[in-house]
C-alpha cells in the first residue's frame, strides 16, 4: 500500500471514533430536533390531558364510587391517578414507537440517510429509543404535578410514579417498535395496534378498577400488560396499596424485561432492513 | 502508480441464489470520475451499496480508502457522500436544519455544521431557500439539497446513483455543472446512470454493467471508438416497414441495427451512405445523421437499448 492510501485509511480510522462511540446521541439529536415541528401538539397534549381525565374520572366517577367506598377507604382519584399517569406514557411512547419507525424506513427515509452517514443500525434504534424517553419525561412531570394539584398523591414517595410512569410505558413502546420495524407495507397497522391492543390493555389493566373486578379467565390480559404491572406498582407508592413483596418484584421486573426484549429485538430488525 | 481509492475484485452479491451482482472487478483512482453505466436492474445500485458499506457482500474482495467495510463500515462511510437515488431528506426539518443534523452524524461540531451548511447552501444555489420547507422544493432542488448534504463531511468519495434521474433538463444541466466543479476540485466521484450522455459530461473511465456483470470498460470515447463507429444514419420507414427494409441495405455502413421504431446504420460516413440510400430509390420519412453514443455502444453489447 503506498503512503496516500495509508494516510486515507488512518484518516477513516480517526474519523469512526466519535460515530461509533455517541451516534446513538445524534439520532437522538435530531429526532428532538424534529419535535420542534409539532411541539404545541406536544405541550397541548402533555398539559391538557391530566387535567381532562383527572377531572372526569378523579372528580365527576369518583363521586359516584366513593359513594358506595367501594375501595376500602381509598379515594377514586387516588385510586385512578396512579393508572392515569401511566396511560398517559403508554399513550405518548406508542405514539413514538410506531410512525417516526414506518415513516423512517418508508415515506420519510431518513434511517437510509443515517445509515450512509457513519450511523448503525442499532444506534440509530437508540437514539429514538432516547427520544421518546426526552418525551416521555416531560409529559410525566407535567402529569405529576397535576395529581399534587387534584391532591392524588398523598405520599411523598409517589413522585417515584414517574420513573415508574416511563418504565411502562417504554416497555409497551419498544416490544410495540420490534414489531412495527418488521412492516414493509403499512395497510394500518399503527391503527389496529391502538384500537385493539393499547385501548383494550388501557380499560382491562385494572385501570379503572380493580383487576380482581375481572372473571377470573380475563384477568390474563392485565398479566400480560405493562400497563397492570406499572399502575399496580404506581399504587403501592402512590398510596401505600397492599400486595405480595414477590408480586412488587415482578411489577418490576416484567417491565424491565419487556425493554430489554423490545430493544434488542428492534435493533436486530432495523439492522437487518438497512444492510440487506 | 497511486493506490486505487475503490478497489472491488469479483464482487458478488447474491439475494437468495439471485445474482445481483455476479463477479465484477474495477478499480478507481483517487480524482477519478468513475460510472457505472446499464439499464434499471444491472446491479448498479446493489454495487453502490456495497462501497457505500451499507450492503455486505456475498463474495469477493473489497477495500474502500485500504479498509474492508465488513470491518470498517463506520470509518469508511465517514469518509464518503452518499447521493442515494432517493431522496431521503427529513421533511420534518428545514432545509438549513437537514444539513446541520446529518454533519452532527460525522461528530462535527454544531457550530461547524451551521458554517458549513451556510457555505454549502450557497454552492447548491440555495441559500434563499435555507428556511423552508423541504416539502417545498422542486425536485432538482431537492437533489441539489442531497447533494450539499453529502458533502458536509468534505468526503473524499462522492457515491452519486442515479443522480438527475427525474429532473427536467435545466435541472440536470445545473446539477451536472456543480458535480463538474468538485470533479474540478479533486473529489473522486463513482456514479451510476442509465443516460448516457450523463456518463459522457461526467465520467473519465466507464463500465458497461449488464445483469451483474461488466461488458465493457474504458473512457466514452474509447468504448465508442471499440464498440461502434463514428457516425450513425437513423432512418425511419414507417413501423410497420423498417424491418422489410433493413433487409435491403446491403453493403452500406459497417453494421445495421433494426428498432421497433427506426433503423440504424453503423457508418464512418453517414452523409455519404444517406446519399446512396437515396440514389438506391430508398425514402426514408425521416433520417438523421449523428455521431455514435455510449447508447449505440451498449446497444452493440447486450443487444438491448439503456432505456427501454
Amino acid at each position: 500500500m503506498t503512503v496516500a492510501i495509508e494516510n486515507a485509511s488512518a484518516r477513516a480510522i480517526a474519523a469512526g471514533i466519535k460515530p461509533r462511540r455517541y451516534g446513538s446521541w445524534y439520532v437522538a439529536e435530531h429526532r428532538i430536533r424534529g419535535f420542534r415541528s409539532y411541539y404545541k401538539t406536544l405541550l397541548f397534549t402533555a398539559v391538557g390531558s391530566p387535567f381532562m381525565y383527572l377531572f372526569a374520572l378523579g372528580v365527576g366517577l369518583a363521586t359516584l364510587v366513593d359513594r358506595q367506598n367501594a375501595l376500602g377507604g381509598t379515594s377514586y382519584l387516588v385510586f385512578v391517578a396512579p393508572a392515569l399517569i401511566a396511560s398517559a406514557a403508554v399513550t405518548a411512547a406508542v405514539e413514538e414507537c410506531t410512525y417516526p419507525i414506518l415513516m423512517g424506513f418508508k415515506w420519510n427515509p431518513i434511517f437510509f440517510g443515517m445509515n450512509a452517514a457513519p450511523i448503525s443500525g442499532a444506534q440509530i434504534v437508540n437514539g429514538i429509543f432516547i427520544a421518546v424517553l426526552a418525551r416521555l419525561l416531560p409529559t410525566t412531570l407535567i402529569y405529576y404535578l397535576v395529581m399534587l394539584v387534584f391532591g392524588a398523591v398523598p405520599s411523598p414517595l409517589g413522585v417515584l410514579d414517574i420513573p415508574i410512569a416511563i418504565l411502562t410505558g417504554m416497555a409497551f413502546g419498544l416490544v410495540i417498535a420490534s414489531y412495527i420495524a418488521t412492516v414493509e407495507q403499512d395497510v394500518g397497522q399503527p391503527a389496529f395496534i391502538q384500537r385493539f391492543i393499547v385501548i383494550p390493555l388501557f380499560l382491562f389493566s385494572g385501570t379503572f378498577f380493580p383487576l380482581t373486578q375481572m372473571p377470573i379467565f380475563l384477568r390474563w390480559i392485565g398479566w400480560i400488560s405493562p400497563l397492570w404491572h406499572g399502575t399496580e406498582l404506581g399504587r403501592v407508592v402512590s398510596y401505600g396499596a397492599v400486595e405480595p413483596g414477590w408480586l412488587t418484584l415482578v411489577h418490576v421486573l416484567y417491565p424491565i424485561g419487556l425493554c430489554v426484549y423490545g430493544w434488542r429485538r428492534t435493533q436486530v430488525v432495523v439492522a437487518r432492513r438497512l444492510n440487506k | 502508480m497511486p493506490s486505487p481509492v475503490i478497489a472491488a475484485k469479483l464482487l458478488t452479491k447474491k439475494y437468495k441464489g439471485f445474482a445481483a451482482v455476479d463477479g465484477i472487478s474495477f478499480e478507481v483512482e483517487p480524482g477519478e470520475s468513475f460510472g457505472l453505466l446499464g439499464p434499471n436492474g444491472a446491479g448498479k445500485s446493489t454495487t453502490m451499496r456495497m462501497v457505500g458499506a451499507v450492503s455486505t457482500r456475498t463474495s469477493g474482495s473489497l477495500q474502500i480508502l485500504g479498509l474492508d467495510p465488513n470491518e470498517h463500515g463506520p470509518e469508511i462511510r465517514s469518509q464518503l457522500g452518499v447521493v442515494p437515488q432517493q431522496d431521503n431528506l427529513d421533511m420534518d426539518l428545514r432545509v438549513r436544519d437537514n444539513l446541520i443534523v446529518y454533519g452532527r452524524y460525522f461528530g462535527i461540531s454544531t457550530s461547524a455544521c451551521a458554517a458549513k451548511a451556510d457555505e454549502l447552501l450557497e454552492f447548491a444555489q440555495l441559500s434563499d431557500r435555507r428556511k423552508s420547507k423541504v416539502d417545498d422544493l422542486s425536485g432538482g432542488m431537492k437533489r441539489r439539497l442531497t447533494i450539499a448534504r453529502s458533502l458536509m463531511n468534505d468526503p473524499k468519495v462522492l457515491l452519486l446513483d442515479e443522480p438527475t434521474t427525474g429532473l427536467d433538463p435545466q435541472a440536470r444541466h445545473i446539477l451536472w455543472d456543480r458535480l463538474f466543479r468538485l470533479k474540478e476540485q479533486g473529489t473522486t466521484l463513482l456514479l451510476t446512470t442509465h443516460y448516457m450522455d450523463e456518463a459522457e459530461q461526467l465520467c473519465d473511465r466507464i463500465v458497461v454493467v449488464d445483469k451483474g456483470t461488466i461488458m465493457a470498460e474504458g473512457s466514452p470515447a474509447d468504448l465508442i471508438r471499440t464498440y461502434s463507429t463514428r457516425e450513425v444514419l437513423e432512418l425511419r420507414f414507417g413501423s410497420d416497414n423498417n424491418a422489410t427494409v433493413a433487409t435491403q441495405m446491403f453493403g452500406i455502413g459497417d453494421r445495421v441495427e433494426v428498432l421497433p421504431d427506426r433503423i440504424l446504420i453503423y457508418s464512418n460516413d453517414g452523409d455519404g451512405d444517406l446519399d446512396r440510400i437515396h440514389a438506391n430509390g430508398f425514402t426514408p420519412v425521416t433520417s438523421l445523421v449523428r455521431r455514435s453514443s455510449l447508447e449505440d455502444v451498449f446497444l452493440r453489447l447486450t443487444g438491448r437499448s439503456l432505456i427501454e
